[in-house]
């Protein structure tokens, strides 16, 4: 078998690093060190360290789920609901379910696979249906009810509240003209091509926003992993 | 010698007679007190409650139980009149206790409790079926002579008999009954004139322009097309548009030639991509052309998949990457990986805290419906566009109830804006 010397040094160094832990809970948090490092360095650039770390994640993450949802959906869900009243009213659900999970599995059988297309289609059927009426309500008439407001607004004293009214016009506009860029049997042209410019204009900065936000998250997951390194493996902050 | 045995002296009786009456009334005292702090299990215990020196307050009055509605049962709806020294006369509510019973001499058990002013109450705890009498009782907090503070209850007249049982129909959403009428009907009247022969326009959408672009520059290079169909399951239609637009890139990969590859990340899409793959070949006239490990299982973990994603990135290099289905943390990761290779990125999500993360990183993004609309336009499929059209028309509707809505408003009519309201 021949090494690479990069592939080398990383063996050593995690031989190192494994050393270094004195017991089992040093042990641990040394190899969640090792394989966060391995997963950053792919900001350098694809290394082997990263592919073991990777291949790592990437097959123990599928192990875990494949015992997890084991036990939280096919026996929690289905077995043991069935084992238990097996012949009772209220078993006829679990046995349609465990029909269509069986008939999912025909596909194994080439000769007969056709028969896994009939699941699906009850999974995308219901699925459409059911989401339909979820996106109709937030999508739509929620969205709708809290676009309709009044244009100006006043405050206490009776004076005009400049602040809410503005806000309550940007809302309009946006929403109209965000609605007119997702219409898709006109052209985009004239006055109404302008209005859906406008829209987009909305969007984008809201993009903005939300991507500025999002990054900010983001940072603070960055700083959950370096509390990490520095604090409960290095020990450099206490 | 004998002892004669030693006679009380009047005094010391007297004495003990008046500790143990004292003794005694003590004790009556302490189980007043005690009685009074309980919560008011019974009906029975509303006289002995009442004894307190404090005036009790005025009971709640006209309690109505009543099925709770629109719901799938096991609720009871309970409504009352305020006591009369809730909001004045003594002002001494302190709270209201309600108070379930299955006959209307008791025993009542507190099911609930609810705050001086509250008028109503919902007991979701009953069995369909099973008829219940309410009483509420009112409490108010006295001190009692020993500084502490109890407290003293008054208990209304039972309410009449009700049951809990589920409605097959909830009144409060025919709102939505008559949208999804209005859309499913004109989305039908669309699809029929469609397959008629009618011809329904669709305006361009910028990003699936650049789709035969894309597969075509992966042909030229000779390198590879990833399809990425988001990371959920089945259950969300934005992997179902995904998954159809799978079909179409693949049609066309099928008929260049070129190499497409198929991560996913549920057991499920997988199946649902080869099926939709192995179909699109067939369409191509190239049905051997199609290997099933093209579309392949990675993990169900979200961080695990975009690092076995990134890894395949920056090992094969493709030309062309797609990213189209529902997304979350890992767009970013994955998005950025495939910028820094160089490859031709489109992406389509309604995840709007996702999009402007593609908006950056890709060249070009379908952003939210027109990820839904992509398919249709690109398959020319009457259901698909008849479908497409139906939803322009709700579109439209929504647009005048929203100005309708506005202007109205303005004029502080406010009507219109309660039609939409969701329960």
């Amino acid at each position: 078998m021949n090494l690479r010397p990069s592939t080398i040094l990383v063996l050593v160094v995690s031989a190192i690093l494994f050393v270094l832990s004195a017991n089992s809970y040093g042990f641990a948090l040394t190899l969640a060190a090792f394989f966060t490092l391995g997963i950053f360095s792919f900001l350098y650039k694809d290394n082997p360290m990263y592919k073991f770390c990777e291949a790592v994640f990437v097959g123990i993450s599928a192990g875990y789920w494949f015992v997890s949802l084991y036990y939280q959906n096919l026996l929690a869900k289905l077995i043991d609901p069935l084992v238990a009243d097996p012949v009772g009213s209220g078993a006829i659900p679990y046995y349609v379910v465990a029909i269509l999970g069986i008939m999912m599995l025909m596909r194994l059988v080439p000769s007969i696979g056709w028969i896994s297309r009939w699941p699906l289609s009850v999974i995308v059927g219901a699925t459409a249906g059911l989401w339909f009426i979820t996106y109709l309500q937030s999508n739509a008439m929620l969205q709708l009810q809290n676009t309709i407001m009044p244009i100006q607004e006043y405050a206490a004293d009776g004076s005009l509240n400049w602040y809410q009214s503005i806000g309550n016009l940007t809302v309009m506009i946006g929403t109209i003209t965000g609605v007119i860029y997702f219409f898709f049997s006109k052209e985009h042209k004239g006055a109404f091509g302008t209005s859906a410019k406008v829209g987009i204009w909305f969007l984008m900065i809201t993009f903005g926003a939300s991507f500025g936000y999002t990054v900010m998250s983001r940072m603070s997951l960055l700083i959950g992993r370096m509390d990490f390194l520095f604090g409960d493996w290095l020990q450099l902050i206490l | 010698m004998i002892i004669p045995a030693a006679r009380p002296s009047p005094r010391l009786a007297s004495a003990c007679l008046t500790g143990l009456t004292v003794f005694l009334i003590l004790i009556a005292l302490s189980a007043t007190s005690a009685l009074a702090q309980e919560p008011p299990d019974t009906a029975n215990q509303a006289p002995s409650i009442t004894i307190a020196q404090t005036p009790p307050p005025s009971p709640a009055t006209d309690v109505q139980a009543y099925d709770n509605p629109n719901d799938a049962g096991g609720a009871v709806h309970i409504e009352w009149t305020k006591s009369a020294d809730d909001g004045g006369g003594l002002e001494n509510v302190a709270q209201y206790a309600i108070l379930r019973g299955t006959s209307p001499s008791g025993p009542f058990d507190t099911v609930g409790t609810n705050t001086p002013g509250t008028t109503e109450f919902t007991d979701g705890g009953t069995e369909d079926g099973v008829t219940y009498y309410y009483i509420v009782s009112t409490g108010s907090t006295v001190a009692s002579p020993d500084g502490t503070t109890r407290t003293v209850w008054t208990q209304s007249e039972p309410s009449e008999p009700v049951q809990s049982s589920a409605q097959w129909f909830h009144t409060g959403r025919i709102n939505s009954l008559l949208a999804v009428i209005l859309l499913t009907t004109s989305i039908l009247l669309f699809i029929n004139r469609a397959k008629t022969g009618g011809k329904l326009f669709i305006r361009k959408i910028a990003g699936l322009e650049a789709i035969d672009e894309a597969v075509g520059r992966a042909t030229e290079m000779g390198r590879k097309i990833f399809f990425i169909p988001g990371i959920e399951d089945m259950n969300n239609v934005q992997t179902i548009a995904g998954v159809t637009l799978l079909g179409r890139v693949s049609k066309m990969a099928a008929q260049y030639e070129a190499q497409i590859d198929v991560p996913v990340r549920r057991s499920l899409v997988m199946v649902a991509a080869r099926e939709t793959m192995k179909e699109a070949y067939l369409d191509a006239g190239r049905p051997d052309a199609f290997n099933e490990d093209t579309v392949h299982y990675l993990t169900d973990d979200q961080f695990g998949y975009a690092a076995g994603v990134d890894g395949m990135f920056v090992r094969q290099k493709p030309a062309t990457v797609f990213y189209m289905g529902a997304f979350y943390a890992e767009s970013l990761i994955m998005a950025e990986t495939g910028n820094s290779i160089g490859a031709i990125q489109i992406a389509g999500t309604a995840m709007p805290a996702q999009l402007p993360f593609f908006v950056a990183a890709c060249d070009f993004t379908l952003i939210g419906e027109e990820l839904f609309a992509a398919s249709a336009y690109l398959s020319k499929e009457p259901r698909q566009l008849g479908s497409l059209k139906g939803q322009d028309v709700g579109k439209f509707f929504i647009l005048i109830f929203a100005i309708l809505g506005i202007i109205l408003a303005t004029f502080e009519v406010y009507d219109l804006s309660t039609w939409f309201i969701v329960q």
